[in-house]
């Protein structure tokens, strides 16, 4: 069956995604600094590096445990810059309102933006409201983009994983996408389950303080950690070998995740980061991210090889191994 | 919802206990097949493939509900897709599965409105915010979704939802074992006999099947632990020559199993012989809806007719669902035939075999 209409793998952040960018997104705005396809471009203007980074935010429910679409949008492109190793400076923001909004929650939003902002240290310096009627969007969707610099000597890419380099998570997997989920379907947990969402600036200064040469930064936001190791697995040309025991996972997402039948590693994380780091600095890296408000439970979880390059291969916790593969499109809760 | 806690289960000290035993234990070369289609993805998830010794093949069987799904069937969901005012309803993966011409995940690009729900409750809450529309909710599946779906109808009587309806493609699990040891191709020394299922029929079952064709057979969890420890009481049970049926899972199935789910299941489904793809038609397989709840029998309401239904050229699912091939035996595998572009069921539901070796076999 040939496809000839987007659907909504096409926006799952897997291969699907991927597919639909290359194949009519790139050919169209061919130019070298779009195609590295990082979490933001990377130029120079007036002999200073710079970033500049977009994401737009349709999440449902608006407002879940630990955050709102509001916190999410913020946070999202702060990260999207500090991924490229810059320090936020400026976003936009662009809000699109379905009529009937209520003012309430409208407000809500905007204070969650201003909070979020005033926590990333960047200030919302531009931005533009639409309204449209009933139907044409879901309650609210908002799209930030920013700018931010990046200090000399830091060079930050999923191209730069040498084997040999460690790999670090910053805190436990799949917490964003299984509260968001739960929410949206209106399931009750025993233990209730909290978004991630936040901003990762502040970790990375102290990283790039630690140690300057970080080879690569990731948010491992839709298309899970499975997704964004994948990208690094390909663009680097290197192996990477995860051992899952190591991964954090807390108990109650590792449940929701059995009974659903989703799998934690395609599972989109809002406020965690993945790290490719040389072997001799990881544990100082690490340290710094631990030192971190939203860093206190990184670990180190695998590293990079020279064996199969363009594959993320995971040594399971019994001691099998498999291939992460890229997730085609979205997931689905199993039949029984 | 109350959550189990799994790393006991997972602890790879005993792992490599209960690996050591089985390499002890296997002289013979076997074949073991796992039924459920859960069985087959944590059998990949965990690497077990990889740490058996050679003398143990593992086969996947014909446990994966989406697979299973005859293309009539599929051809069927899609028709009532595009029926004037019909919400459909449906639990995940279905909606990729290709039917003849068009799946419903391209219906519903195309505008038909079609719902993935977590559970039968969501849709009959669809049903009751939408009085003018028809709610149709997909049942497919084993003896572990019949029950909440039989459930759903009573639950829709009792309400008097006028516009709430089920198609019903259940299918049974012990009538397919019958089937497939009745197959001359299959040769098959064990069953890993499925837990979700045993959970809902018991270990009583089984007991026709075994005493019939004296396989053995061992009920098993889904953590890698459990499935280790079902094989190891197979390769036992074969080199022994004395096969049994085993419950080896038995913190959640017991005998009898969960008689009030039986009970709802029989108030409102009957048994029918119906089409299992690759298998074919099996005698009291399938579970259709009584005459008492003819109202809400999609089937009767909306007179689906499907003209010509075609399976996918060169795909062996059938082949796959029985045992006789893996998918790498299958020309299409990897090339015409990926997640990206399925051609069979196999490759599309994350319980699909063909979908298991691509993803995490291809080392
Ligand atoms: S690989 Fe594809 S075509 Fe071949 S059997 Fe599996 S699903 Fe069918």
């Amino acid at each position: 069956m040939k496809i000839d209409k987007i659907l909504l793998d096409h926006g799952s952040g897997g291969k699907m995604s991927h597919q639909l960018i290359t194949d009519m997104v790139l050919p169209i705005f061919d130019n070298p600094i779009l195609a590295v396809l990082h979490d933001g471009a990377i130029f120079d203007i007036a002999k200073q590096r710079m970033a500049f980074s977009t994401d737009t935010y349709v999440v449902d429910p608006i407002f879940f445990p630990g955050g709102s679409i509001g916190k999410l949008a913020v946070n999202g492109t702060v990260n999207d810059l500090a991924m490229c190793g810059a320090t936020p400076l400026y976003l936009s923001a662009g809000l699109i309102i379905e009529e009937g909004l209520s003012l309430t929650d409208l407000g809500k939003i905007l204070q969650d933006m201003a909070l979020a902002a005033e926590k990333a240290n960047v200030k919302v310096v531009t931005g533009d409201t639409k309204v449209v009627p009933k139907g044409a969007v879901d309650k609210i969707f908002v799209n930030t983009s920013g700018i931010g610099l990046i200090p000399r000597q830091v060079d930050i890419s999923s191209h730069r994983a040498r084997p040999g380099d460690k790999v670090i998570i910053s805190g436990s997997i799949a917490d964003h996408g299984m509260t968001v989920l739960t929410q949206r379907e209106g399931m009750i947990f025993d233990s209730p389950v909290i978004s991630d969402t936040a901003p990762l600036n502040h970790m990375v200064t102290k990283m790039l303080a630690a140690h300057k040469d970080i080879h690569v930064l990731r948010d491992p936001t839709r298309g899970g950690v499975g997704a964004a190791l994948n990208e690094i697995a390909g663009k680097s040309g290197v192996g990477i070998k995860i051992y899952e025991e190591k991964v954090p996972l807390k108990k109650e997402i590792a449940g929701i995740c059995e009974l659903l039948g989703f799998d934690p590693f395609y599972v989109a994380n809002e406020g965690k980061l993945i790290a490719f780091v040389a072997p001799d600095y990881a544990e100082k890296v690490l340290a710094a991210i631990r030192a971190d408000e939203f860093g206190q439970d990184a670990c180190i979880i695998g590293e990079a090889i020279a064996d199969n390059p363009g594959k993320v291969i995971m040594q399971t916790s019994i001691g099998g191994s498999r291939i992460v593969d890229m997730l085609t499109g979205e997931q689905l809760p199993r039949i029984c | 919802m109350a959550i189990k806690h799994l790393e006991e289960y997972r602890d790879p000290q005993i792992a490599q206990k209960i690996i050591k035993r089985i390499k002890a234990a296997s002289l013979k070369q076997i074949r073991l097949m796992e039924v459920c289609g859960t069985h087959t993805m944590s059998i990949f998830k965990s690497g077990i493939r990889q740490l058996l010794p050679e003398t143990i093949s593992l086969l996947s069987g014909p446990g994966c509900p989406v697979c299973v799904t005859a293309q009539n069937e599929i051809d069927a969901f899609i028709a009532l897709s595009r029926v004037e005012d019909v919400i459909i309803t449906t639990f995940g993966d279905l909606i990729k599965v290709p039917g003849t011409d068009s799946s419903l995940q391209t219906e519903r690009a195309g505008g038909r409105d079609i719902r993935i729900v977590y559970s039968t409750f969501d849709a009959l809450e669809i049903a009751k915010k939408n009085p003018k529309k028809n709610v149709v909710f997909l049942g497919v599946g084993f003896e572990t979704t019949a029950p909440t779906i039989a459930a759903s109808i009573l639950a829709a009587k009792e309400m008097n939802l006028g516009n709430y309806f089920v198609i019903s493609t259940h299918k049974l699990v012990p009538p397919a074992l019958v089937a497939l040891m009745a197959t001359r191709e299959v040769n098959i020394d064990g069953f890993l006999l499925p837990g979700h299922v045993s959970v809902v029929i018991g270990t009583k079952a089984y007991q026709p099947f075994f005493k019939q064709y004296q396989s053995p057979c061992a009920i098993a969890g889904f953590e890698p632990l459990d499935i280790l420890q079902a094989i190891l009481i197979l390769v036992e049970q074969i080199e022994t020559g004395a096969p049994q049926l085993t419950n080896s899972y038995r913190r959640a199935v017991t005998f009898e199993g969960n008689v009030k789910a039986q009970k709802i299941m029989q108030d409102v489904f009957e048994t029918v012989d119906v089409k299992w793809r690759g298998i074919g038609t099996i005698p009291e397989s399938g579970l259709k809806i009584r005459k008492e709840f003819a109202a809400f029998d999609a089937q009767k309401e909306f007179a689906i007719i499907v003209s010509e239904s075609k399976e996918p050229k060169g795909c062996v699912c059938g082949e796959i669902l029985t045992g006789i091939k893996n998918p790498t035996e299958c020309p299409l595998y990897q090339k015409a035939c990926t997640p990206m572009n399925p051609v069979g069921p196999c490759m599309v539901s994350s319980e699909g075999t063909c979908a298991a070796y691509y993803r995490y076999y291809s080392i």
